[in-house]
C-alpha cells in the first residue's frame, strides 16, 4: 500500500487497546444459539484465525464485529471502540471480504476499486494512483476495463479483496477468504494477509484448514458449536493432535472430543439470517 | 456524518447508477419497449374502436383516442421504469453490495438516494422519449406553458414516489424473480382506471374501484393538464396520492435496508 495522506483513524489516546476485545458475546438466531459466550482477544498487528466447520459461528462472529450484525450479550470492543456505541468509528477503520464476492458485476474492475476510493473520500490523485497500484498488484491490470461480470471466480474475489485494502482499513476481517480459490490464488492471497500484517494492520481471518491457520495465525482459536473450545498459537494446537496430521476433522476430534458438525444448510443460519441493523 | 459527505457520496452512488445505465441501455430500452407496445396496439388495433366510444359528439376517431391515451401511458412508462429499479435495488440487495456499503463509514442515506436519483433521472429520460413518440404518432396538446409545468411537477412528483415503493419493493424481495414481478401490479392498475378507457363505461363495482383508485385521479390530472382544461379537485387528490404512496414507500424501504441479510 502507499503512504496515506491523511492518517489513518486511531483509537483515542490512553492504555494501548486490543485491536479485538470481546467477553461473553452471545448470539441467537430464534432458538438456534449461534454464538455461547466467546471470550476472545486479538492484539493490533497480529493475526488471529478462527478455526471451525461451517455452522460453529465463524461467519456470525465477523458480521457482529463488523456492524453488520448485533449481539444479544457481551462487551464488545473493536480498534478500542464499544461495537454498540460507535459503529461509526469501527466502521471507519475495518475493511470486510466475505467468502462470497461483493462486487458491482455491471462496472469494470477499475470502476469498482474508483467506487470504494471515492466512498472513502480519497482524492482523485491518490485515488488514481492506488488504483492502479491495486490492479497491478493483484494482476488484474489487464482486465480492469472489462466489466467484472465477465471476469473468473478468482480474479473477482481478488478484486474483492483490493476493494477491501484500497480503504485502507487498519483491521482487516477475511471470511473464509481462500475458500474454494485454487493453490496459487491461496498463496497470493496469504502473501497479501502477511504484508498488510508487516503493516501494522491487524487481521482476523476465518478458515475451515488448519494448514491456513498456521501459515499466517500468530494464534488460533477453535469455534465449535459457538463456543470456543481451544485457543493458543498454531504450534501448542499443532501439539495437541495425535499425529502430523493436518486435517480439520482429526484436528477437531482431538481438540473436542467430536468430530465436526456436518455442513447441513440448517447448521449456518447466518446465511439466511435477516438481520437488524443499528 | 456532515453534510459535505452526505451529498459527496449520494453523488458517488448517482454517478455509479448512472454508469449502469450508460452500460446497459439495452436494459432501459426493454422497460421502454412496454409503454411503447401499448400505445402503438391500443391505437391502431383498438384504437378505431376504442375512439368510436369516447364521449365525443359524433362518436370519436382514431385520433381522439390516441389525444385519450397518451398520459395513461406516460404514467405506465413511469411505473415501467420503476421495476427495473426493484430489479437494481434487488441485485445490490442480494450480490452483496448493500453489505459492504454498510460495513464502510459512509452516509447510510446515500445508498439508497443514490438509487433514487437514479431511477428519477431515468424516468425523465424515458417520458422525453415517450412525449417525443406520442408527437410523432399524432399527440397534440392545447396546454400553455403552465399546463406543461404542471405535468412535469406531478410526473416529477410521481416518478419519486414509485421510485421509492419499488425500492422498498426490491429491499423486501426475497429474489431477483420476486423483485420484478411485485412491481407488475403497478403495470396492470392503469387498465382499471380511466387510463384506456373512460370508467363511465364499466360495470358498476369495477368502477367504484376505478374512480377511487390513485391512478385515475392522477391519470386525469395528467390529461387535464396536457389538454390545457381545468384540472378541479382531481388535482389535489392525485398529488395526496403521490406523497401518501411516496412517504410510505421511503418509510418502508429505510426499514427494510435496516433489515439487509448478511451473506
Amino acid at each position: 500500500m502507499t503512504t496515506a495522506e491523511t492518517s489513518p483513524p486511531v483509537p483515542p489516546a490512553g492504555p494501548v487497546h486490543a485491536a479485538i476485545e470481546i467477553v461473553g458475546l452471545r448470539k441467537s438466531f430464534g432458538d438456534h444459539q449461534v454464538l455461547d459466550g466467546v471470550d476472545l482477544a486479538v492484539p493490533a498487528g497480529s493475526v488471529y484465525a478462527l478455526l471451525g466447520p461451517n455452522g460453529a459461528g465463524k461467519t456470525t462472529l465477523v458480521n457482529i464485529l463488523s456492524t453488520l450484525l448485533t449481539a444479544d450479550a457481551g462487551e464488545l470492543r473493536v480498534a478500542g471502540h464499544d461495537v454498540r456505541r460507535e459503529p461509526a468509528r469501527i466502521r471507519s477503520t475495518i475493511g470486510v471480504t466475505g467468502q462470497f464476492s461483493a462486487i458491482d458485476l455491471f462496472l469494470t474492475g477499475r470502476e469498482n476499486l474508483r467506487l470504494m476510493a471515492d466512498l472513502t473520500h480519497l482524492d482523485r490523485a491518490t485515488a488514481a494512483r492506488d488504483v492502479a497500484g491495486l490492479l497491478e498488484r493483484f494482476d488484474l491490470a489487464d482486465a480492469a476495463d472489462r466489466r467484472a461480470l465477465t471476469w473468473s471466480g478468482g480474479m473477482q474475489r481478488r478484486l474483492d479483496l483490493a476493494m477491501t485494502l484500497i480503504t485502507r482499513p487498519r483491521l482487516i476481517f477475511l471470511d473464509e477468504p481462500t475458500t474454494g480459490l485454487d493453490p496459487r490464488s491461496r498463496r497470493e492471497v496469504w502473501q497479501v494477509v502477511r504484508e498488510q500484517v508487516a503493516d501494522g494492520v491487524t487481521v482476523l481471518l476465518t478458515t475451515q484448514y488448519l494448514e491456513e491457520a498456521d501459515a499466517l495465525a500468530d494464534r488460533v482459536g477453535v469455534l465449535d458449536a459457538g463456543r470456543l473450545v481451544a485457543e493458543g498459537t498454531p504450534a501448542e494446537l499443532k501439539a495437541r493432535v495425535p499425529g502430523d496430521s493436518t486435517n480439520l476433522d482429526d484436528v477437531f476430534l482431538a481438540l473436542t472430543g467430536h468430530a465436526p458438525l456436518s455442513a447441513t444448510p440448517d447448521a449456518r443460519p447466518e446465511a439466511t439470517q435477516e438481520v437488524t441493523a443499528r | 456524518m456532515s453534510t459535505t459527505y452526505v451529498v459527496r457520496d449520494s453523488m458517488t452512488m448517482l454517478r455509479r447508477n448512472l454508469r449502469h445505465l450508460s452500460r446497459y441501455p439495452s436494459l432501459a430500452l426493454m422497460l421502454l419497449a412496454v409503454p411503447i407496445v401499448f400505445l402503438l396496439m391500443f391505437v391502431y388495433v383498438f384504437g378505431g374502436t376504442l375512439g368510436a366510444g369516447l364521449p365525443v359528439d359524433g362518436g370519436g376517431t382514431r385520433a381522439d383516442y390516441l389525444t385519450y391515451l397518451v398520459p395513461g401511458i406516460w404514467i405506465m412508462t413511469v411505473a415501467s421504469v420503476a421495476n427495473g429499479t426493484a430489479v437494481s435495488v434487488a441485485i445490490d440487495r442480494t450480490g452483496g453490495m448493500f453489505a459492504r456499503f454498510r460495513t464502510m463509514d459512509i452516509a447510510r442515506v446515500s445508498v439508497l438516494t443514490g438509487h433514487v436519483l437514479g431511477a428519477v433521472t431515468r424516468t425523465l429520460l424515458a417520458l422525453s422519449v415517450m412525449i417525443v413518440f406520442a408527437l410523432l404518432l399524432g399527440f397534440r396538446s392545447d396546454a400553455g406553458f403552465v399546463g406543461w409545468l404542471g405535468a412535469a411537477g406531478l410526473v416529477l412528483l410521481l416518478a419519486f414516489s414509485f421510485t421509492w415503493l419499488t425500492v422498498a419493493m426490491g429491499l423486501a424481495a426475497g429474489s431477483i424473480e420476486t423483485a420484478s414481478n411485485t412491481p407488475l401490479v403497478l403495470m396492470v392498475l392503469p387498465f382499471v382506471s380511466s387510463g384506456f378507457v373512460p370508467t363511465e363505461q364499466m360495470p358498476a363495482g369495477l368502477r367504484h374501484f376505478a374512480e377511487h383508485q390513485p391512478f385515475t385521479p392522477i391519470i386525469e390530472t395528467l390529461r387535464a393538464l396536457t389538454a390545457g382544461t381545468p384540472v378541479g379537485h382531481e388535482g389535489w387528490i392525485a398529488v395526496g396520492w403521490c406523497t401518501v404512496i411516496g412517504v410510505t414507500g421511503y418509510l418502508w424501504a429505510r426499514r427494510q435496508f435496516a433489515r439487509v441479510p448478511v451473506r
